[in-house]
């Protein structure tokens, strides 16, 4: 394969996110995204940041219904990623700079991606 | 530093004719490869179900028991991952694209195919009927 | 203190293509914030990835857009093939180069069109589009569609580009790139549209940086930032510097779009020399298992899908991060400032793509 960097993914504990996050920033990484992802019952959310082409990603995994705080006081851009965590997965984020509560996607459903969301599926049309 | 860099261009176009066709009173430009819709072969298709099972828009169906194959254009992509697919060649890409429609209809084939008879063997008889 | 209005812009618009609405603060004419929302297409293609077997959502992938799609495409195959170690042939990975690159044309094709008629400059526009013609035509003769091509598979392509065909597109670049110059200086030098561009809209290179933004918005500012330098697909062989401009406003973003063509071109010509003889494909076995993270290049920016597979034949998840959300706290930055006719301009210089951004 071209790309032969490992990529580093460290799972961490949502009451150090905010250290881990600081001190990727204080090192000049950027923010490319965070990504949740709906396993069986907990939610895994990766925080990924980049440095000249090398990829850290800080893993925490909540259950549905807990709290994560924000990291938009450090990366300011990080807000669109936590409102979309919030409308698409129904996670609550505290203290977001820009907080949509619940209007950037302004979708037909609440919280469509949520794994404790019941009944959706029969709506579906690609079963 | 430029006030008329656009005035070449304009000339130019203004000598050489439009580029594009009126469409559809004119056929679209279409190339050899062209993916323009699924064109499917009664006669051939021996009902194994794999263009469906790989169709990922759910655009195709195969009844096995009552004969019937059908595509939903309305759903259809025209990816061509069916015909690629198709071990007995009964499934072949057009060029030409369907004509638009305000009505969903959903295309509906019988299977023809009849299993070739083979010495020593009771002849099959499912799908004479179609 | 003038009174403060609330406009709002979109989704509806008729400069702008793309369904993303923003609630302008207005001090008389002037932005003084903006508050974006998008939301109006979410169609739920991640989740797909849990019903579709992984070689056919390839498909679904690139119909995430209707623009970038082969990259889409490209960006899900190469994590796909990561994750399951497949090395795809030489051939096949500059065949996907040539394509990319293609796509990567008609895109910045498009984007400068519609730029020009965000500026009002029709003829320009017309122009732009005209040129695209020319790149959709390559795409149809060799893959078939114009846009979607549907060429990329897991484990390679699934189509070939004979010699000939492969001469004649090389042939048809010498006049390709003279006529993308001439269109590219009126981009770059005509005064009008300098006037209309330069210092509007500026963000400087820390901004960019810590806001996460990517792609033309990112190295408009003065970042050289491309993943195409990682080397992925035959950019490896190819070599690949990244197109960086440093004034940061629409004007700059416009010109590295405009300087992309051009190296484009460039990539296209090369890998058309250099590429090898061989197969395209390699037989794709097993089921994928274990997560990656895989980044592309797309005329707007990087792309990220990260693909979670479970050993079964379909994915658990996929993530997909598009360069148009990277780049929506860029623009909240930019618009305080501009005047409200200046708006349309400094949102399309982001090239928003917003169908891709809400999957």
């Amino acid at each position: 394969m071209s790309d032969k960097k490992e990529q580093i993914i460290r799972e961490i504990a949502p009451g150090d996110l905010l250290r881990e996050v600081e001190a990727l920033n204080a090192g000049g990484y950027r923010i490319v995204q965070i990504g949740c992802t709906g396993m069986e019952s907990v939610y895994e959310i990766n925080y990924t940041f980049d440095k000249d082409y090398d990829l850290v990603n800080l893993r925490l995994t909540v259950e549905p219904g807990a709290e994560i705080p924000s990291i938009s006081g450090i990366y300011w851009g990080a807000f669109v990623y936590e409102n979309e965590l919030h409308d698409l997965f129904g996670i609550t984020v505290t203290d977001i700079n820009i907080d949509f509560k619940g209007t950037f996607y302004r979708t037909a459903e609440k919280y469509p991606l949520s794994i404790t969301r019941s009944g959706g599926d029969d709506s579906c049309q690609n079963v | 530093m430029g006030l008329f860099e656009m005035t070449k261009t304009v000339l130019r176009n203004l000598a050489g004719g439009p580029v594009t066709r009126r469409y559809p009173a004119v056929p679209a430009r279409t190339s050899p490869i062209t993916r323009g819709h699924v064109v499917f072969d009664p006669a051939t298709c021996r009902s194994c179900g794999i263009c469906s099972k790989r169709c990922p828009c759910v655009a195709l169906h195969l009844d096995k028991e009552a004969k019937i194959w059908e595509i939903d254009r309305m759903r259809c992509i025209a990816c061509g991952d069916c015909v690629e697919s198709c071990p007995f060649g009964s499934l072949t890409m057009e060029q030409d694209y369907l004509p638009p429609t305000v009505e969903h209809v959903v295309d509906r084939y019988t299977i023809t195919y009849v299993k070739p008879e083979r010495p020593a063997k009771k002849p099959a008889e499912e799908g004479a009927d179609a | 203190m003038p009174e403060r209005i609330v406009v709002p812009f979109g989704p509806q618009h008729p400069v702008l293509p793309e369904p993303i609405h923003i609630d302008l603060v207005l001090e008389d004419e002037l932005v003084v914030d903006a508050v974006p929302s998008i939301g109006y297409i979410h169609r739920g293609l991640e989740q797909l990835v849990q019903k579709r077997e992984y070689p056919e959502y390839v498909y679904v992938a690139e119909r995430i857009c209707g623009i970038c799609s082969f990259m889409h495409a490209l960006c899900y195959c190469q994590g796909i093939e990561h994750i399951m170690g497949i090395e795809v042939p030489d051939r096949s990975r500059y065949l996907r180069t040539i394509w990319a690159e293609y796509s990567r044309l008609h895109s910045h094709l498009l984007w400068l069109g519609l730029f020009a008629d965000g500026m009002g400059f029709e003829n320009l526009f017309m122009r732009s589009w005209q040129l695209r013609e020319r790149v959709l035509d390559v795409s149809e003769d060799t893959t078939g569609g114009r846009i979607i091509q549907s060429t990329c598979k897991v484990g390679g392509v699934r189509r070939d580009i004979g010699q000939e065909m492969l001469d004649k597109m090389h042939r048809g670049l010498d006049i390709f790139e003279e006529e993308c110059r001439d269109l590219g200086n009126v981009f770059l030098n005509d005064e009008t549209v300098k006037y209309r561009l330069q210092g509007l809209g500026v963000i400087s290179k820390e901004e960019a940086y810590a806001l996460g933004s990517a792609g033309p918005t990112l190295r408009g500012s003065g970042v050289a930032s491309d993943q195409r330098e990682t080397g992925y697909a035959a950019y490896g062989e190819l070599g690949y510097k990244a197109v960086v401009e440093t004034a940061g406003d629409c004007y700059a973003r416009c010109a590295v779009r405009v300087r992309e063509l051009y190296s484009s071109i460039d990539i296209i010509r090369r890998a058309i020399e250099e590429i090898p003889e061989g197969p395209i494909d390699v037989k794709v076995r097993g089921t994928p298992d274990g997560e990656y993270f895989s980044r592309v290049e797309q005329p707007r920016g990087e792309v990220v899908h990260y693909l979670l597979g479970n050993g079964t034949k379909h994915l658990a998840r996929a993530r997909i991060r598009t360069p148009t959300l990277a780049n929506v706290p860029a623009l909240v930055k930019m618009l305080p400032g501009a005047q409200l006719a200046d708006v349309p301009i400094v949102v399309l210089s982001i090239d928003p793509c917003i169908s891709c951004t809400e999957r």
